[in-house]
């Protein structure tokens, strides 16, 4: 897996914020009845949590489950595990409609670290982060291009957008965390 | 002359001195002036010209309204022309500079325009430059754009930043006067998520000036404890220097923050527009109080009397020791009382109403003041600054009575409401005949999406104007508990509206009253216009340009159209205003572009090999929002040649095309082949698994919207190609039918065109390099042509498809994107000895011209239909329905007239110039040669060493070796034959190896 | 520039993350139509001061395609709601209606 690089290696920088692409994420998309008993089963087996309620995300150490619409989730498991979980869905769901795809090198994933997360995000996503619950999934856009976000720690946002874009993404990002720019600085 | 005061100034901080220049001369102000009051302070009245008759301008006002004081501020990359002095805050070193002058401020031959005023009336240019016709173009249009424009545009890049930033309030309340203050204070108790902001740096707006008691204490006390208080409110965020600009729909407030207009350069960005969405908006905006109308009021010193008071009282600014009073109303009398506090002159009141018997002018005359009362101004002494006026009978018709030496003019016509917030959004207004104001009529208010209203006018700005009724009325809007906090403030007397001074003015008078002082428009002008027929005030305002200027007729509109009301003979409500827009005061490019600029000017799509196409001379070409690589240049090597090498490469040996930017969505479910069938023209649920197919799809209007290969995956999953532009909105198409239209079909889609990084390698050596790298079998027995397989070739995890665009033996590997630039560099190494390289998109679209190859967006155009391409081989004849199949079978699609695809050589081997038409024989009813057909893509060859082009032409197909023309340039002819579009290995020899 | 409750994840979404789809409840017509039943489903489209129901998309969101019903005069919102339906919910036409009175109806 060696020869498996991110979009931007990892970049990084701080500002008022530090904000970080945060490497290879695993990624696969889920699409069927997210009802149904062979779903939660295997939600249950490739991440260890149970089916997300609507726009949650659940996490469980390394592994997380997003809803991303009524029909599709997001599994997040480490890189190296993808292939083997998307086996493994596909095995659980066998039989019933559904749609698994390894997303895992489609997207890029950023980190943004600090007591002001929000407040350089809040510049980029038309988003209510007053409002936004605890385990909440945003999917917005941030300046002009798709993102999914939610707060991932104490102090620290997880953003994910498309891969091609990571570079656009990350400047924008840089340039809203820059030390002084903070829109409530007291 | 206009001097600094030895006392008082509430906002300047007298132990903090700042050093500024303007027109290169040093001056000094305080921590806390604006550019204006620093100027007054160190005598400069005059700050610029005029934009039609260069005429002197002073300052006119305090705030926001201001139509005159315009600099350009600031050098190099911090250059920005039209600055309000009245809204800049002084900074240390601050660079300012007048406008519309030449040679000098002093001293300007543009001037001359001035002595010529008679002959330069509203329309002049309309009127003027009809004829003849040449004229325009060739002497009057040269000539008026050397002396047009207003201040001189910035030649260097902006060196600031800017940013947008969203926020979402229950309440925004706009204006940090006494009622935006109380209207904040008691929704704040409230608990409610409340917004305050105010275009300037300090709270309190006019009643600190006014010197109102609210409270038992002077306004100012009171304002700061509010303010305080407010502060310790965890749901209440206060913003200074933010000005509301534009208000929207459904509650969309646009708010306009110079976080550092004031301390320039400190690393900060400059402005942020804040894009807020409000529950309810309260516009606490206040009131801007209206000029009179009276001769020579454009004369530097001629100052609204608020903005004198604020001079005075704010930052001890004296416009002039001697300064008279002009008035309509009792308000104008506190200026004349602020004057006196100063230890400073005011000659006389002259007050148009025939009686002034209120408590301020009582108060005033018991000062020793003398009060003309039934008198107006006949006219202004002096030049580029005020020297006396000239008195007379505001009844009559303006014969002089006295002369009275002065060097500073303070006036009064009332107030009007700022409404501009309130009518951006629907909200309407009604006249109100005491007041002599337009105010908020609370029953048309702008409505949100629940169709309630959404904004609220308050204070002043809702047309209310003592201040315990202002506070009042701001508490009880917001549904505050408890009584209002209680105000005291003298008592007034009516006003008087007067639009003309002295009422009959004749025509030498008129011509001197300044409505727009910035944009030129007189009394004269707006009558004018009246008499030649314009009833419309909108009409009117573009006619004359009143109310066109920077302040967008803040002072000067209400006037204006009380004018054209009279010329008209109707009353004031009946004209109506013209309509408020956003935004209420200029804001900057910078702020609304935000952070859009440079390398984050718009998403740059990257595929995964981009950085080593960067590094290997990458010539770019935009495809959407993906850069890619149109050919490689090496160095010394022009486009030209770089493209006819990596065609030779291709044909001779093999190259590489890094074709990831291509669409790739996964279509899945029983009835994903039921689906498919229905996207695509031709027949994809009978495709084996194993094998790809070309398929084209067409929109609803039967017009062909794009192509790719598709792949049969499993038994229930294909995978869609599409081209590059194609990928997401052929994904939202797909999903737009599958959710709208057959939602109980099962099928499931997936975007997965970025999991994967592909490569075309291409050329007779493409298999021996694949071979290479090992662990596939992909010989032609093992993976036929539009076959594809998977396994692991030199370790990367691929899926090969056997497919050709070039018409070379040629394979396209996904492998994922993570590992693409890897894989790419594999291939580079393993192709060494084929002497490998890359290829870009021009090589990729002359190889597939070259082999008559449709490309969609050159073949293509939203006109075309598959069967004009000669593609009826892609569509099934067996299906009942398709998307677009029913628009196909309208008569005119099955026309044998419509242009047909076909192969174009020109007689010498020329390139025909891309878009070139055919004529043919005779002329159409507009006189133009008639049409045959048209070129869709052209080429120089390097493979065939001659120009190639496939076009669209009438009956195409049935006139193969006939040589049409194809006019271009100087009346040059170009004559091509018509040939098979398929140019190169007909019978696809090279890519079945 | 409006916002939309999408009513697929309750997001009220303003109109930059929302793709904007034209009339709702358009019927399709395909081979073996009229001329005319052609014209209406893919040319004559509705353009009232009023009540209106259109598509959107929520785009840059969960991705799914809803219908709102909207007045083009004041931009009312009416309510958002699924498009796997043939016309709009009876309890949203009555409350329409109690709203309009005037209102002829959404065919």
């Amino acid at each position: 897996m060696s020869k498996a690089v991110s979009a931007l290696g990892g970049v990084s920088h701080k500002g008022f914020v530090e904000v970080s692409e945060a490497g290879l994420q695993g990624m696969i998309t889920v699409r069927g009845d997210l009802a149904s008993a062979k779903m939660k089963k295997a939600v249950k087996a490739a991440t260890g949590t149970a089916v997300p309620e609507a726009r949650r995300i659940v996490i469980a150490g390394d592994k997380a489950a997003a809803w991303m619409s009524p029909d599709e989730l997001l599994i997040m498991v480490p890189y190296t595990e993808a292939l083997a979980t998307v086996a493994a869905l596909e095995e659980a769901l066998a039989g019933e409609h559904h749609i698994v795809a390894d997303v895992s090198d489609a997207r890029a994933m950023f980190r943004i670290k600090g007591a002001k997360a929000s407040q350089a995000l809040l510049k980029l996503c038309p988003v209510d982060f007053e409002t936004l619950a605890e385990g909440e999934i945003r999917r917005t856009r941030a300046a002009q291009v798709a993102a999914a976000l939610w707060k991932s720690a104490e102090d620290e946002f997880s953003l994910v957008s498309f891969r091609s874009a990571a570079g656009y993404v990350f400047g924008a990002l840089e340039v809203s965390a820059r030390t002084g720019s903070e829109p409530f600085p007291a | 002359m206009s001097t600094r005061l030895q006392k008082g100034g509430r906002l300047i901080d007298r132990s903090k001195a700042l050093s500024f220049t303007f027109n290169g001369k040093p001056m000094k102000g305080f921590a806390g002036d604006t550019l204006a009051s620093a100027m007054l302070g160190a005598d400069q009245m005059m700050v610029g010209r005029s934009f039609k008759y260069h005429r002197p301008r002073g300052v006119v006002a305090s705030g926001a309204e201001e139509p005159n004081a315009l600099v350009g501020l600031g050098e190099g990359g911090r250059f920005e022309p039209n600055q309000r002095t009245t809204t800049t805050e002084l900074f240390e070193g601050a660079v300012t500079a007048s406008q519309n002058h030449w040679p000098s401020l002093e001293f300007d031959v543009g001037a001359l325009n001035d002595k010529f005023y008679r002959f330069l009336p509203a329309g002049f240019y309309y009127k003027t430059f009809m004829f003849p016709r040449f004229a325009w173009k060739h002497v009057f249009e040269p000539i008026i754009r050397q002396s047009a424009g207003l201040g001189k545009v910035p030649q260097s890049r902006d060196e600031d930043r800017y940013e947008y930033a969203y926020a979402f309030a229950d309440l925004v309340i706009v204006g940090g006067g006494i009622a935006g203050l109380a209207a904040a204070l008691a929704a704040g108790k409230q608990g409610k998520r409340v917004w305050l902001v105010e275009q300037t740096a300090n709270w309190g707006g006019r009643a600190v000036v006014d010197g109102v008691q609210i409270e038992g204490a002077d306004a100012d006390s009171w304002v700061k404890e509010t303010v305080q208080a407010l502060e310790k409110m965890e749901n209440v965020t206060l913003r200074t220097r933010t000005m509301a600009s534009g208000l929207y729909d459904h509650g969309y407030l646009l708010a306009y923050e110079r976080i550092a207009d004031h301390t320039p350069g400190d690393g900060r960005p400059r402005h942020r527009l804040w894009r807020m969405r409000a529950g309810h908006v309260v516009t606490a905006t206040g009131a801007i109080e209206r000029p009179l109308s009276f001769a020579g009021n454009d004369i530097p010193g001629v100052m609204l009397a608020s903005a004198v008071r604020d001079y005075v009282v704010n930052w001890a600014v004296s416009p002039g020791d001697r300064t008279v009073i002009v008035t309509n109303n009792d308000d104008a009398y506190r200026t004349a009382l602020a004057l006196l506090d100063a230890g400073l002159v005011v000659p006389a009141v002259i007050d148009a109403r025939p009686e002034a018997k209120g408590e301020l002018p009582q108060a005033v005359r018991a000062r020793g003041v003398r009060v003309l009362e039934g008198h107006g101004i006949a006219k202004v002494k002096g030049g580029k600054r005020v020297t006396g006026v000239a008195t007379c009978i505001q009844a009559g018709e303006g014969a002089e009575l006295e002369q009275i030496a002065c060097d500073a003019v303070a006036m009064s016509g009332g107030w009007s409401p700022v409404v501009h917030l309130w009518s951006h959004c629907g909200g309407k207004l009604n006249w109100d005949d005491n007041l002599a104001m337009f105010r908020p009529d609370p029953k048309r208010p702008a409505t949100g999406e629940d169709g309630a209203a959404m904004v609220t006018a308050v204070g002043s700005a809702n047309g209310i104007l003592s201040a315990q009724d202002v506070l009042a009325d701001a508490h009880q809007a917001v549904g505050g508990k408890g009584t209002a906090p209680g105000a005291v403030s003298e008592a007034e007397e009516p006003l008087m509206p007067v639009w003309i001074m002295p009422q009959g003015a004749g025509p030498a008078l008129r011509f001197k009253m300044w409505l727009d002082p910035q944009n030129d428009v007189k009394v004269s002008d707006v009558q004018l216009a009246a008499r030649e027929g314009y009833e419309s005030v909108e009409h009117t305002k573009r006619y004359t340009t009143l109310g066109m200027a920077t302040d967008q007729g803040k002072i000067s509109n209400i006037n204006g159209l009380a004018i054209l009301s009279d010329s008209l003979n109707r009353a004031i409500p009946e004209t109506g205003t013209t309509t408020f827009r956003p935004p209420y005061t200029p804001i900057s490019m910078g702020a609304i572009a935000g952070e859009a600029r440079g390398e984050i000017f718009q998403p740059l799509r990257k595929t995964p090999m981009h950085e080593w196409h960067e590094t290997h001379g990458a010539h770019w070409e935009p495809v959407g929002l993906w850069r890619r690589p149109y050919c490689f240049l090496r160095s010394g090597e022009g486009v030209h040649d770089a493209v006819n090498r990596e065609i030779r490469q291709v044909r001779n040996s093999v190259g590489l095309l890094d074709a990831s930017t291509l669409g790739k969505i996964l279509v899945k479910g029983p009835e994903a082949g039921k689906f498919l069938d229905m996207l695509y023209t031709n027949m994809m649920s009978t495709l084996p698994v194993g094998k790809c197919r070309y398929g084209l799809m067409c929109n609803e209007n039967g017009f062909l919207s794009d192509d790719g290969v598709v792949v049969r995956l499993t038994e229930d999953t294909w995978l869609c190609h599409t081209t590059t532009g194609g990928a997401d909105r052929i994904h939202g198409w797909m999903e737009d039918w599958l959710q709208c239209e057959w939602w109980d079909w099962k099928v499931y889609t997936a975007n997965v065109t970025e999991q994967y990084a592909q490569v075309a390698i291409a050329g007779p050596n493409a298999r021996k390099l694949l071979d290479k790298l090992g662990g596939m079998d992909l010989s032609k027995e093992a993976l036929p042509f539009m076959e594809w397989r998977e396994g692991t070739l030199g370790g990367f995890r691929a899926r090969v498809h056997r497919i050709s665009f070039s018409g070379e033996l040629s394979f396209e590997v996904a492998v994922p994107a993570s590992e693409g630039r890897a894989f790419w560099d594999a291939l580079i190494a393993a192709g060494e000895e084929f002497g490998v390289m890359p290829y870009g998109t021009e090589a990729m679209h002359i190889m597939r011209a070259e082999k008559g190859f449709i490309m969609i967006g050159d073949e293509t155009d939203g006109t075309v239909i598959p069967q004009d391409l000669n593609l009826q081989w892609a569509i099934s004849k067996k299906k009942e329905d398709y998307l677009g199949k029913r628009a196909q079978e309208r008569s005119f699609m099955a026309s044998p007239d419509r242009w047909k695809l076909v192969g174009l050589e020109t007689l010498d081997g020329a390139v025909i110039p891309d878009g070139a038409y055919a004529v043919a024989e005779g002329y159409n009813a507009n006189g133009q040669r008639n049409m045959q057909g048209r070129v869709t893509s052209t080429y120089h060859s390097p493979t065939l060493n001659k120009g190639i082009a496939m076009g669209l032409v009438k009956h195409g197909p049935d006139r193969m070796g006939e040589v049409i023309d194809f006019p271009v340039d100087n009346g040059k002819v170009v004559k091509a034959r018509i040939v098979d579009p398929v140019f190169y290995d007909k019978d696809g020899e090279k890519q079945n190896v | 520039m409006l916002t939309l409750e999408c009513p697929y994840c309750g997001v009220k979404a303003e109109e930059t993350e929302l793709q904007a789809g034209g009339e709702a409840h358009l019927k399709r017509y395909g081979p073996g139509s009229t001329d005319e039943e052609f014209d209406s489903y893919m040319f004559s489209r509705k353009n009232p001061k009023g009540v209106h129901f259109e598509r959107w998309r929520h785009a840059y969101g969960c991705g799914k395609w809803f219908l709102a019903a909207r007045c083009t005069a004041t931009l009312e919102v009416f309510g958002t709601y699924s498009a796997q339906t043939k016309e709009p919910p009876a309890d949203m036409q009555a409350k329409i209606k109690a709203k309009r009175p005037n209102w002829e109806g959404y065919k």
